[in-house]
């Protein structure tokens, strides 16, 4: 078995690879003419007006589509069904932008729909109180069900082979657990009763043991089902930014038609009135089309971006949240940190030689089966080339095992086996634990520890490490301590850049820890974290996140443990690992399937992707219409004033051919822009300012501008059409 | 020292004298409605007006305090129009008619001042000085009490939507903003030719031996709130263009100044009080960029702007003053257009069309530039959050402005507050320009007949005041619809504005950092003009290309 499956914090994922997209969302972001194909007649189902009414400004263009198929029945001619043509378009372009972003989580619905196949479940037949006493329940006699009968507080067995038929705890037992079809990773993990590790989720696969289940989601509402649910689409609800933005298009909508009704007074009086068409064709153009055709697409492929990095998010709140966060509250252990501390460094104390402190901080750890033994042996072979010893070398040798009592490991080596040339000094002891378990001990056999090994402890203690020392005795002479072992916390690489990354975007990090305050200090100043909250326990972190709410900030964590619950309930974004406890994953309003803490970060990026895309298309937006007015205006009033075709700085070849191109790059910027929705705009870690002028350059004035090239072109192409050029 | 020269140095004068005295005036008015002490003369005007000055009111007690006083104001001032006659002092002025009087009334409660009428004809000496003075005072004070309210609530966290008490607000911004500061301007016009008297009028045999009415009046006490409150109704008809109300160049300049003065101190007492100066720097900025770029566009139109007038006799000198010349007229024209005053020294009509243009536009930006006294301010907070809100967006958070989260409800009401005013003007204009009543007023006909009306509708909806002349106002079409668009445009923008105050005293502040936009640098600056120029461009070109884009470029 793998050991690091077995590693309560998780496995423990480089943040570089975890920065980027797991390779099977791979492929999934162009944008082909395949995917628009299949999209279009769910794109079609969603012209019907009572869907597209939630969206006001394609609403309006859908109803001055209508009108305009009217007209150009009635009074038929090049342009009005052109225009009419167009309109159309202008509106089915939204709502396949909309259809292209849904289909996208379709298909993994569909691979989460075949694991909820109806499955068997075996559920135990016996009085309440017996299973909650009893032990040995896998042994009740059970009776087959179907899983999709199952209630909360059924309990059932499941054995090696077995599909798991609901969401549930494990009340008894421990098995091994094939997850991929729900996180996509193959290796398969732990479940015991008990502790953080105990909650099974419907339609994983149990590879070995047997374990007991109490089902604690009704069928039809379990993490699959909220799953497929999610990445379909079908759940969503406008988040409160949408909904503002939403207002925003609608009042700018609503002045515009005002424009353009009390334009026709305006041009009656003036000896030109409008056709309808005309009318419809500038109030098309003016609203903000871009950004209203793209609002929920862009929404759609922000949850879509999430779930492609294995994250669930309960709301679509939740994803903004995670833009607005201001401090990230991350755990030391397995976030921050490699699970588990390495040795780093032996120093030996004075007289002794290093090579002899290697030697028998090796031997010590022969014993020693923790991730910390093991690290010492590694350190040793690297450093002093000291290869493992083969089970041969150590005859007679003693293991002596850690235990709760001495705190310390070590061997007993028979004179004169792993030493070089018996020195008849009798059987060789080797000790190595905590300084004050092993300075007991030296004392014990009336030896000293002597001044230079308390300054080393203490030096590496105030440094943040942790000291393991290690001392000798041969035969009955006093023992002597050879030196110390610096065992170290080991910050994950890159860390440090991406932290200073979110505090240029404004964003502090502060890390949790259990460790004491000067050893959580040292971690803290190497990792780079801002903060620290040391010998923290869950009532700790609960009172920082409400102490950091309290002053208006939005704070997110990651967490696993039941006592991880209530923290993650408070804080705004709350990140539940797969891994984690049925009540952690209730209490967050996000789970990560691949249970790593670390991806916190990414989250907040994209819950600022998202804005961002969203501002950016609406400054286009709006800065579109200004090219707009120039092609339409002297159009529509060239003939009255003449003086106006000054304003026709595009030199576009006619008035019809200058309005219906106007009307074709409203609709084609749509196409144009649908790829840059679901990818969301190209973001990079910055100060505010770097990020919004850099914004406003690229979607301010490049809507300033695209639209002047793109209309003269579409012009140039339109205007050899006879009739309208 | 030739036109161009002039027109330079009265704007540097202008300009080092507002910003010498913003910071003093600035930093005193943030004291009066930050200081917990109340004066005697106040205490016994609560008393008067049963009410406790240390109340604190709810948004909503504060809406229905300006409502209520405002109505009371309309009532009260109505009820003088229509009984002048019967009243003493009148010298002879008539009662007004209902529609006449109705319009007026409205026209002062709501600091627009617009004035269908003759002020030397219709108004006696105690209608001006008890009604139109009076309400010069109060309607200036119910502007600058509001915004105080939306600065409270940027400035308070958490505190259940209490701005403030509106009684206490608007007792001390007369008391001890505009009373000293009237007294002492009325003084100095006084010594500079202004006339200040209780005669009426006064018959005098000229040189050459005709016989010659001369008008009299308290015009000095009135001049000096007419433009430090930004209300610009005249004395006279001539408004600021007669010698009795503006005499002299020295005049001219001083009066400018003054109806900038607190428009422009303003974002100071702002900065003061949310505790960040450099926000009131920004704003300033803003408006001054504004103002500048009006005064510049307006006096080149002037000067050597398109037209067979001006290249014939190198300005365009119709409806000027020879006594100001065209450079102080321009400089006159683009302040009262961009402050809601609405006082003229020149006549609007007779502006070169891309002038006209100009001052049209001026208030078409809603009066943010530096707008109304208060009411330029909120204006221009409001495209704040509207800027914020797209840009906030743009660098990746939920957009907030000082702490505050602009979410659903706020761009709500924002975005209500940027849709009255085009709403009032366009549909106005339009009404105006479709039926035969609106069209029987127009004096030009053409692209100019139109700006005629537009400019009267953004005038009113504005609440700016000044009209462009030509068109005929005096009627009950007119009086009616024009007394709607400004009893719209005052107070549905001021009931959205206090809703916001109140959301936001009610929001907790967040505390800014590195991801927070930053609201006070010039990018930010920069964007605001851009988002008030686009804003208000899309809206209003296609009427403004019928008018006066038609017109200047024939």
């Amino acid at each position: 078995m793998n050991p690091t499956v077995l590693d309560p914090t998780g496995p423990s994922v480089d943040p570089e690879t975890a920065a980027h997209p797991r390779p099977r969302a791979a492929g999934r972001q162009a944008l082909g003419a395949r995917q628009l194909v299949e999209a279009l007649p769910a794109a079609l189902r969603k012209l019907d007006p009572r869907e597209l009414v939630g969206s006001p400004v394609m609403f309006v263009v859908e109803v001055g589509a209508v009108a305009c198929t009217v007209l150009s029945i009635v009074h038929p001619s090049l342009f009005a069904v052109s225009i009419t043509l167009w309109l159309w378009a202008t509106v089915l372009f939204a709502t396949l932008a909309e259809s292209v972003a849904e289909s996208r989580g379709k298909a993994q619905a569909a691979g989460l729909r075949a694991s909820q196949a109806q499955t068997t479940a075996r559920r135990i037949v016996a009085q309440q109180d017996t299973l909650e006493y009893t032990s040995g329940r896998a042994d009740l006699p059970t009776t087959e069900v179907s899983s999709s009968s199952l209630q909360v507080g059924d309990v059932v067995v499941v054995e090696a082979g077995e599909t798991i038929p609901g969401d549930g705890d494990v009340i008894e037992g421990i098995a091994s657990v094939d997850e991929s079809a729900i996180t996509g990773e193959s290796a398969p993990v732990i479940r015991e009763s008990g502790g953080d590790r105990s909650a099974v989720t419907g339609g994983t696969v149990v590879l070995s043991d047997r374990i007991v289940v109490r089902i604690t989601a009704p069928a039809g509402h379990t993490f699959v089902d909220r799953m497929i649910a999610l990445v379909e689409g079908s759940e969503r609800q406008k988040t409160p930014n949408e909904i503002a933005l939403n207002v925003l298009l609608a009042s700018l909508t609503i002045i515009f038609l005002l424009a353009v009704a009390t334009l026709q007074p305006f041009a009656i009086y003036s000896g030109s009135r409008q056709s309808l068409i005309v009318l419809i064709a500038l109030l098309v153009c003016l609203i903000p089309t871009t950004i209203g055709a793209l609002l929920s697409a862009i929404g759609i492929a922000g949850m879509d971006r999430l779930v492609q990095r294995n994250v669930l998010a309960m709301s679509g709140r939740a994803v903004e949240a995670a833009g607005d966060v201001d401090v990230l509250l991350l755990d030391k252990t397995g976030t921050i940190t490699l699970g588990n501390r390495q040795a780093a460094e032996l120093i030996p104390v004075e007289g002794v030689d290093a090579a002899e402190l290697a030697d028998a901080a090796q031997l010590s750890s022969m014993a020693d089966e923790t991730p910390e033994g093991r690290s010492v042996l590694v350190l040793v072979k690297e450093q002093f080339g000291l290869r493992a010893r083969e089970s041969g070398d150590l005859v007679g040798a003693e293991l002596v095992q850690f235990t709760a009592r001495t705190r310390m490991s070590g061997l007993d080596l028979p004179d004169p086996v792993g030493f070089e040339g018996a020195s008849g000094e009798g059987v060789r002891h080797i000790r190595k634990g905590a300084a004050a378990a092993v300075t007991a001990w030296v004392h014990s056999t009336g030896g000293h520890t002597g001044p230079d090994a308390a300054r080393i402890v203490d030096a590496i203690s105030s440094s943040g490490g942790t000291p393991l020392v290690v001392a000798e005795r041969r035969g009955s002479a006093p023992a002597r301590v050879l030196g110390v072992i610096h065992l170290k916390d080991v910050v994950k690489q890159g860390l440090r850049e991406r932290f200073a990354e979110l505090r240029a975007m404004g964003i502090r990090t502060v890390m949790v820890t259990g460790d004491n305050a000067v050893t959580a200090r040292a971690i803290a100043a190497e990792a780079g974290v801002d903060d620290v909250l040391a010998e923290a326990t869950p009532e700790d972190k609960l009172a920082l996140i409400r102490r950091e709410q309290a002053g208006g900030r939005l704070v997110a964590m990651a967490g696993d443990g039941t006592n991880d619950a209530p923290a993650l309930a408070q804080a705004d974004v709350g990140v539940a690992m797969n891994t984690g406890t049925t009540a952690a994953k209730e209490a967050g309003n996000m789970v990560d399937l691949d249970s790593n803490p670390t991806k916190l970060i990414e989250i907040v990026q994209i819950g600022k992707q998202l804005l961002i895309t969203r501002g950016a298309l609406t400054t286009f937006s709006i800065a579109n219409d200004v090219a707009k007015y120039f092609a339409i205006l002297p159009a529509m009033f060239v003939l009255v004033f003449p003086q106006l075709s000054v304003l026709n700085v595009m030199h576009l070849s006619s008035p019809q051919s200058a309005i219906l191109s106007a009307v074709i790059f409203n609709a084609l910027i749509i196409i144009a822009l649908i790829p840059l929705s679901l990818r969301g705009v190209r973001y990079r870690p910055a100060a505010a300012s770097v990020m919004l002028r850099y914004n406003l350059l690229v979607y301010g004035l490049g809507g300033l501008i695209a639209p002047f090239l793109g209309i003269k072109l579409i012009d140039l192409i339109v205007s050899l059409f006879p009739g309208i050029g | 020292m030739s036109t161009p020269w002039i027109a330079v140095a009265q704007i540097l004068v202008l300009v080092v004298a507002l910003a010498a005295v913003h910071v003093p005036l600035g930093g005193y008015m943030a004291r009066v409605f930050t200081s917990t002490r109340h004066l005697r003369v106040e205490r016994a005007g609560y008393r008067a007006l049963r009410v406790d000055p240390d109340a604190d009111q709810r948004w909503s007690m504060y809406l229905m305090s300006v409502l209520g006083f405002s109505l009371v104001s309309v009532l009260l001032l109505y009820g003088l129009e229509r009984l002048q006659s019967h009243l003493p002092l009148s010298i002879g002025a008539p009662a007004m008619d209902p529609a006449g009087a109705w319009n007026t009334a409205v026209s002062f409660v709501t600091n627009t001042n617009w004035q269908w009428y003759s002020g030397e004809t219709a108004a006696g000496h105690l209608l001006q000085m008890a009604g139109f003075a009076v309400q010069n005072f109060l309607s200036a004070a119910v502007g600058i009490a509001v915004v105080v309210a939306l600065i409270r609530g940027l400035a308070r966290s958490g505190a259940d939507g209490r701005v403030g008490n509106f009684w206490s607000d608007l007792v001390r911004t007369v008391v001890r903003i505009l009373l000293p500061l009237s007294v002492v301007v009325a003084v100095v016009l006084i010594a500079m030719g202004v006339i200040q008297n209780l005669s009426a009028h006064t018959e005098i045999t000229t040189l050459a031996g005709g016989s010659q009415h001369v008008l009299g009046g308290p015009v000095a006490s009135q001049e000096a709130i007419k433009e430090i409150g930004t209300n610009g109704g005249g004395f006279f008809n001539a408004n600021s263009a007669h010698p009795f109300e503006n005499p002299t160049p020295l005049s001219d300049l001083l009066e400018i100044f003054l109806l900038l003065a607190i428009p422009f101190s303003l974002p100071r007492t702002f900065g003061i009080m949310v505790g960040d100066r450099r926000q009131g720097w920004a704003i300033a900025g803003v408006m001054g960029a504004l103002w500048a770029g009006a005064v510049g566009l307006l006096t080149w139109a002037e000067l050597a702007g398109p037209g067979v007038v001006p290249a014939a006799a190198g300005a365009a000198m119709e409806g000027k003053e020879t006594r100001f010349g065209t450079a102080a007229s321009a400089l006159f024209a683009a302040s009262t257009t961009s402050t809601s005053t609405g006082a003229v020294n020149s006549m609007h009509d007779s502006l070169t069309a891309a002038g006209g243009g100009v001052a049209i536009f001026n208030m078409q930006l809603g009066e943010i530039s530096p707008g109304g006294v208060g009411s330029g301010l909120y204006g221009m907070l409001v495209l704040v959050i509207v800027a914020v809100f797209i840009a906030g967006l743009m660098v990746g958070r939920t957009p907030e402005y000082l702490g505050k989260k602009i979410g659903r409800q706020e761009i709500t009401l924002v975005a209500l507050y940027v849709l009255t005013t085009p709403a009032i003007v366009l549909t106005g204009t339009a009404v105006a320009i479709a039926t035969h009543a609106g069209q029987a007023g127009i004096l030009n006909p053409g692209t100019h007949g139109l700006s005629e009306v537009l400019y009267a509708f953004t005038s009113a909806g504005n609440n700016n005041g000044s009209a462009f002349a030509g068109l005929t106002v005096s009627t009950p079409f007119y009086d009616t619809l024009l007394g709607l668009a400004m009893l719209l445009g005052r107070f549905v923008p001021m009931a959205l504005v206090l809703a916001l105050a109140g959301r936001f005293a009610t929001q907790k502040t967040v505390p800014p950092s590195a991801g927070t936009l930053p609201t006070h640098r010039p990018l930010f600056a920069g964007l605001l003009i851009a988002v008030a120029l686009v804003v208000v461009g899309l809206t209003y070109i296609p009427v403004l290309a019928l008018g006066p884009i038609a017109e200047a470029l024939s």
